[in-house]
């Protein structure tokens, strides 16, 4: 499953803008419905989330770069996280980090040539006894092993 | 008759292919023209047995585990003839790893639908709310204080104290605010009962803003929580159908309301103050004390922020009486702790118990030791900010206080095992990583520090003048521990000097053997 995402476009954020900027403090809310709709937050939408909630660009860049969740470009096809959390480690995550690693030939944070996947790192998605758990475009996957870490990357390349 | 079918729909149990094991359920039942229906509930937190799937019977739920979808065939014949099965586990309630645990916060999660404000309600759900606006303000705020409950999310302050200081605070507004960004590796019980018993939540939350005359409350969930993100929001939209939140609440003049704000992948969110900054909008930067946000806290106004489980013990409290809840625990920890086994271990899961139960008995009697067969060598407790413990402190009895006195904390009750492949150089140079990653910036002993920290363990793992950098990190540590504006800096050293204190073999390069001269 695949997330599709709209290309950028400036009228439509600033529709997505508008709409949740009378919530009281909605910077968060703002940035995420924006990489919902996009797969990521344009440079563009900086000075008009900024203009928008009355604050300097400087501060909205603040808040944007802050939060690990926020991508300046959209990530690969495929995203797949993979937890790194002690839990994870504790129950062999740390193997299995480095095997996907090398067969998909990118580090932890990094997109594949090709553009298909973005591996990414968690820390902790709250299934600490089903460790070692990964989450591949929002589906998540406990009791991770050398064949299911296999399994899921082969499915994210595809 | 329909034959009734609980499959959990809890993350953890999806995770492990619940969701399929429900549709094939369907497509078998739909092909033997048997009319089935499927209730997705909460975990009961057997985690080690998920998917944890059971059939209503005159005799009450039996419980199959854990079933995979190629098991469903045989499962589901067994269900129909009540016969015997591999994996039939008996009934649910009387699995001795659930009979032996106090339920009192999770005694409704993985048993009712998450969904349904009538489960909820018919399961004594509400009962709480209900006496409590008969009581009125004082009298909650004193069952609250006398029921000794203290903050669940790790820092232990009591409760009652917290509401009684927002309840004076004068104000044109009050907020409610709850701690769903629970980041802790080894826990998951707020994402559990918001996914299982997400009303409980509401109910506490709304108590809470009846105490202290707020109105309007916020839900601070982590975004690595999609599903509790949907289930709470599933929840708040019933409550409000139902009458238990917006105006005039259980048709009463009181008013309340909530929403659900998503977290976008910071740890240190998890502190409070930083919690508050992120709510309003801003760089989760961590606010100096005080004031305390129970004076200046969200939007400036007084607020109560308390974790998922300090609101979620709530309900019973007033349902059931002070009393009822405080005979539970040991010393000044009373009432019941929903720990959670974690990492490395044979039957993880969700064990809630009156304080004072010891660390062996969780580690070694409950948790069954680890799933690779291998000895118990080290045991986090209390998350990333945690000490790890060796089986030498296992006679801990989990009480804030015990664990205090020895170097460590409970946290908000994770439990992570680690067996005898466990490098503890390893484990040390990845708690200063963390708080590198998360470190927030404002103070310089957790921003700097934890990157010196990497870099002088790192020296050590090297082999570098080993005795001069481990002094160095004790007194890096000591910088940490007391000089950072919050626990993310403050509490990082508890790993990495537990980790030297009880692992100091790991550190210190075995000495070389040298052959005898011939």
């Amino acid at each position: 499953m695949t997330a599709v995402y709209e290309p950028w476009d400036e009228t439509r954020g600033a529709d997505i803008i508008a709409e949740h900027s009378k919530q009281e403090g909605a910077t968060l809310v703002i940035l995420h419905a924006l990489q919902e709709a996009f797969g990521y937050v344009a440079e563009a939408a900086i000075p008009m989330v900024a203009q928008a909630l009355n604050l300097s660009r400087a501060e909205v860049h603040g808040v944007f770069t802050f939060y690990h969740d926020f991508r300046h470009k959209p990530a690969g096809r495929h995203v797949l996280k993979l937890c790194r959390a002690e839990a994870c480690q504790a129950a062999g995550g740390d193997a299995l980090a480095a095997r996907a690693e090398a067969k998909l030939g990118v580090s932890l944070g990094g997109t594949t040539a090709d553009n298909r996947v973005t591996l990414e790192p968690i820390y902790c998605l709250g299934l600490c006894a089903t460790a070692p758990s990964a989450m591949l475009d929002g589906r998540l996957i406990g009791r991770l092993d050398e064949k299911r870490i296999d399994a899921l990357v082969a499915e994210a390349q595809r | 008759m329909k034959m009734r079918i609980f499959v959990p729909r809890d993350a953890a149990a999806i995770a492990v292919g619940a969701d399929d094991v429900a549709t094939a359920l369907e497509q078998l039942a739909a092909q033997r023209g048997l009319p089935i229906e499927i209730v997705r509930t909460g975990s009961r937190g057997l985690c080690w047995l998920e998917p944890m799937i059971e059939v209503a019977t005159p005799g009450g739920r039996v419980a199959y585990g854990p079933v995979g979808p190629e098991d469903v065939a045989s499962v589901f014949d067994s269900m129909v003839s009540n016969g015997s099965h591999p994996l039939r586990l008996g009934a649910a309630d009387e699995i001795p790893w659930l009979k032996r645990q106090t339920r009192l916060t999770f005694a409704r999660c993985g048993v009712i639908d998450p969904r349904s404000l009538d489960d909820y309600r018919a399961h004594g759900g509400y009962k709480g709310l209900e006496r409590a606006l008969s009581l009125g303000s004082e009298a909650i705020l004193n069952e609250v204080t006398a029921s000794g409950l203290r903050g669940r999310g790790g820092a232990g302050f009591p409760t009652g104290i917290k509401w009684k200081t927002v309840a004076q605070a004068k104000a044109d507004r009050k907020f409610i605010v709850c701690n769903a960004d629970e980041g802790d590796s080894g826990t998951f019980a707020d994402r559990m009962i918001m996914e299982g018993d997400p009303f409980l939540v509401i109910e506490g939350m709304t108590t809470a803003g009846l105490t202290v005359g707020a109105t309007k409350g916020y839900i601070y969930i982590r975004s690595e929580y999609p599903h509790a993100v949907e289930a709470m929001n599933a929840a708040i939209a019933a409550a409000r159908r139902g009458g238990y939140l917006g105006d005039k609440i259980g048709g009463s003049a009181y008013s309340f309301d909530l929403e659900v704000r998503v977290g976008a992948g910071a740890y240190v969110c998890g502190e409070e103050t930083s919690l508050l900054e992120s709510l309003e909008g801003r760089r989760g930067l961590v606010r100096a004390k005080p004031p305390l946000p129970a004076h200046h806290g969200l939007f400036g106004k007084p607020t109560v922020i308390n974790n998922v489980l300090s609101f979620a013990a709530i309900p019973f409290i007033l349902a059931e009486g002070a009393r009822a809840y405080a005979d539970f625990g040991m010393g000044r920890s009373r009432g019941t702790m929903p720990i959670q086994l974690a990492g490395n271990i044979r039957q993880g899961g969700l064990f809630e118990t009156a304080f004072g139960v010891t660390l062996g008995e969780l580690v070694d009697d409950i948790g069954g030791g680890t799933f690779t067969g291998r000895p118990v060598r080290a045991v986090q407790v209390g998350g990333p900010l945690g000490a790890y413990f060796p089986r030498a402190l296992f006679d801990t009895p989990f009480d804030y206080e015990a664990f205090a006195a020895r170097d460590g904390l409970i946290g908000h009750g994770g439990i992570v095992v680690f067996d005898d492949g466990v490098d503890m150089r390893k484990q040390a140079r990845f708690a200063m990583e963390f708080c590198a990653i998360e470190s927030c910036g404002k103070c310089t002993p957790c921003r700097i520090g934890s990157t010196r920290g990497v870099e002088t363990i790192e020296k050590i793992i090297n082999g570098e003048r080993v005795s001069e950098n481990l002094a160095l990190v004790e007194d890096l540590c000591n910088t940490m521990k007391f000089g950072s504006l919050c626990a993310l800096g403050g509490f990082t050293p508890y790993p990495v000097l537990s980790a030297l204190k009880h692992f100091r073999d790991d550190f210190i390069p075995a000495p070389t053997t040298l052959q005898a001269a011939e």
